[in-house]
């Protein structure tokens, strides 16, 4: 038993040093010059502008309303107070819980993040595979389909909703974000099964594959990391979508997350304090995403800067 | 050669390529281009007695003024002229070159700050949280009391211009705008970051072996070189401005007195509040006329060398 853990830390001590290693830094240390220091000041002078908002929102929070009403800025007096978020979730000064319509966000967002991956998956491997005539005029159809602002659709959605009884309904919902996300998660895909060698589906192909079957078990494996930028990218604009949500869910009870912000607002006092935790609430999902997916989420971004 | 699948000719006409295609051609059919063109014949209808009545919804949405729930006392009444359409422009005309800028200059700033990638992902936050919270966030920042822009406006010595700044026509639009451009600087930043990466190494060797200035060569081959990048982040910028929506929703409700309107939230205001379907739906139209003409236009540059 003994020798068994002496061991263990052993191998843990090796892995340590190993990972130490690739941290360490460059030996070649760069010259200090005037501009490389005022460089330096003008980026933290920026980033501290980025997060004066943020802490301010965190500050605000975390303190009963009658210490932040005159600034969140004065730290006396300060006392740690968590109320705002359990009044937040549960809706007790608004009457609209936050943590209800952040379970019905999940109950769209889930959904409506794998469901058109699916879709689009299948939709960009047959264009990047199969000739067709009518390829470069879809193509084009498809750039001009991700300007579309929802407002060109929302009345007619609005109206055969209404007729279908899938007003203050997630599947409308789901379907609608679903049909949303497809036009750039199709050319996305596209440019990525482009790149990859078709040798290996031919190999396959001969050796008598199906079609489906070569999709699923060579493409897809292939394809998880640009999935894994359709996953970020699609969560985080279906979690924050309001506008959709707004005008399909209109009924209070079944609000979803963003919807209940401009409820927490009121009518005639404002409670920073209450508005903030529920801000922090409803934010740290999207924060939580992009950081966890970090590279994915900028990758799916850019991908389409750096190809041209 | 007799196929032994009695459906081969089906087969044939619903090849594999078009199988996979079907799912996604329904969705984009259905929640599409159906609605698409429903929104644009609704445009032409008169809204009480559904007859055709030409461009008469464009004429009033334009000329007239749509503001059905507006009965404050001592505000402007009713819309000014082009009502959203100009604050629009206006929210493009400052926001895009602050941002494609300040995008720019950050990302080649950024490139050798020790810690760079961090400040790079706080820049980048703006653009991660809900446009619902970013909202909150400027409501926050611009109270009287409560707000830090006020507080710093005291501090420098400017203590008897404090007020809560969107809540007065004269500033509504323009403090939003500033907050929106706090928003999304990220994103003119991270991508123009990526294209930076793309820029070959050697062109600066070779710049710093003729000895050209730190100047010079930002100008000579870092903006060329960034030529499609900058083409990309305009095109993502001005459709962002265009399709502005859910900030002047938390904000200002486009008030007061239509201040700091745009023309997406006029399209939600005059259709479900107004309940006027077909000048909703002429407003909608004049948007994606701008985003799908804009979008055209930038593809069509793009393609050209």
């Amino acid at each position: 038993m003994k020798a068994r853990i002496l061991d263990l830390l052993k191998k843990l001590k090796a892995r340590l040093y190993s990972l130490l290693k690739k941290f360490k830094l460059p030996e070649k240390k760069p010259k200090i010059t005037p501009f490389t220091v005022l460089v330096h000041v003008v980026a933290w002078v920026i980033a501290t502008i980025w997060l004066i908002p943020f802490l301010g929102v965190f500050l605000a929070s975390i303190r009963p309303y009658s210490e932040v009403q005159f600034g969140w800025w004065n730290l006396q007096p300060f006392h740690l107070d968590l109320h705002n978020f359990v009044d937040a979730w549960t809706g007790q000064t608004s009457g609209y819980p936050l943590g209800n319509a952040m379970f019905h966000s999940l109950l769209v967002t889930i959904p409506a993040t794998f469901l058109p991956i699916l879709v689009s998956a299948l939709a960009a491997y047959s264009f990047a595979r199969f000739r067709s005539r009518t390829k470069d005029l879809m193509f084009l159809i498809l750039v001009l389909l991700q300007t579309i602002p929802q407002q060109a659709v929302i009345i007619p959605i609005y109206t055969l909703f209404n007729n279908l009884h899938l007003l203050n309904n997630y599947l409308g919902l789901i379907l609608l974000h679903t049909a949303f996300g497809l036009p750039w998660q199709v050319l996305f895909l596209r440019n990525f099964f482009a790149t990859l060698p078709i040798e290996i589906e031919e190999a396959a192909r001969v050796d008598g594959a199906s079609y489906y079957k070569i999709f699923r078990s060579i493409v897809l494996p292939i394809t998880l990391p640009a999935l894994a930028s359709l996953v970020a990218l699609q969560f985080v604009f279906v979690w924050n979508d309001f506008f959709f949500a707004l005008t399909i869910i209109t009924d209070p009870s079944l609000a979803l997350a963003p919807q209940v912000i401009p409820l927490l607002i009121g009518r005639y006092q404002l409670n920073y304090s209450l508005l903030t935790a529920g801000s922090i609430l409803v934010m740290i999902l999207p924060i939580a995403i992009y950081v966890a997916l970090q590279r994915y989420y900028v990758r799916g971004l850019t991908a389409g800067a750096v190809k041209g | 050669m007799k196929d032994k699948n009695p459906f081969f000719f089906l087969r044939r006409f619903f090849n594999i390529s078009r199988i996979f295609l079907i799912p996604a051609f329904l969705l984009l059919m259905i929640f599409m281009f159906y609605p698409i063109v429903a929104t644009l014949y609704t445009s032409f209808l008169s809204d009480r007695t559904g007859n055709f009545v030409g461009l008469e919804n464009y004429d009033f949405v334009l000329f007239h003024g749509v503001y059905p729930l507006i009965n404050v006392p001592n505000l402007q009444q009713g819309m000014p002229p082009l009502g959203g359409l100009i604050n629009n422009f206006i929210w493009i005309a400052i926001h895009l070159p602050v941002v494609v800028l300040s995008g720019m200059f950050l990302a080649v700033l950024l490139r050798d700050v020790r810690g760079g990638t961090i400040i790079k992902s706080i820049v980048f936050l703006g653009v991660v949280i809900p446009l619902v919270v970013g909202g909150v966030l400027f409501r926050f920042i611009y109270d009287k009391d409560a707000g830090v822009a006020n507080a710093f406006l005291s501090l420098i010595g400017l203590g008897d211009l404090t007020r809560t700044w969107y809540a007065f026509a004269d500033t509504a639009l323009l403090s939003i705008i500033l907050g929106s451009i706090w928003i999304w600087t990220g994103f003119g930043m991270i991508v123009y970051s990526a294209g930076l990466q793309g820029i070959p190494v050697e062109l600066y060797e070779a710049a710093a072996i003729d000895g050209a200035s730190r100047w010079k060569t930002f100008w000579r081959i870092t903006v060329p070189m960034l030529r499609s990048t900058t083409i990309v982040v305009v095109t993502m910028t001005v459709l962002w401005e265009l399709k502005i929506f859910d900030i002047v929703y938390v904000v200002t409700r486009g008030g007061p007195g239509g201040a700091s309107d745009v023309l997406a939230y006029e399209m939600y205001n005059t259709t479900f509040f107004g309940r006027n379907f077909a000048a909703g739906s002429a407003i909608a139209v004049i948007l994606t006329l701008m985003t799908v003409g804009f979008a055209a236009y930038m593809v069509n540059r793009m393609s050209k060398p």
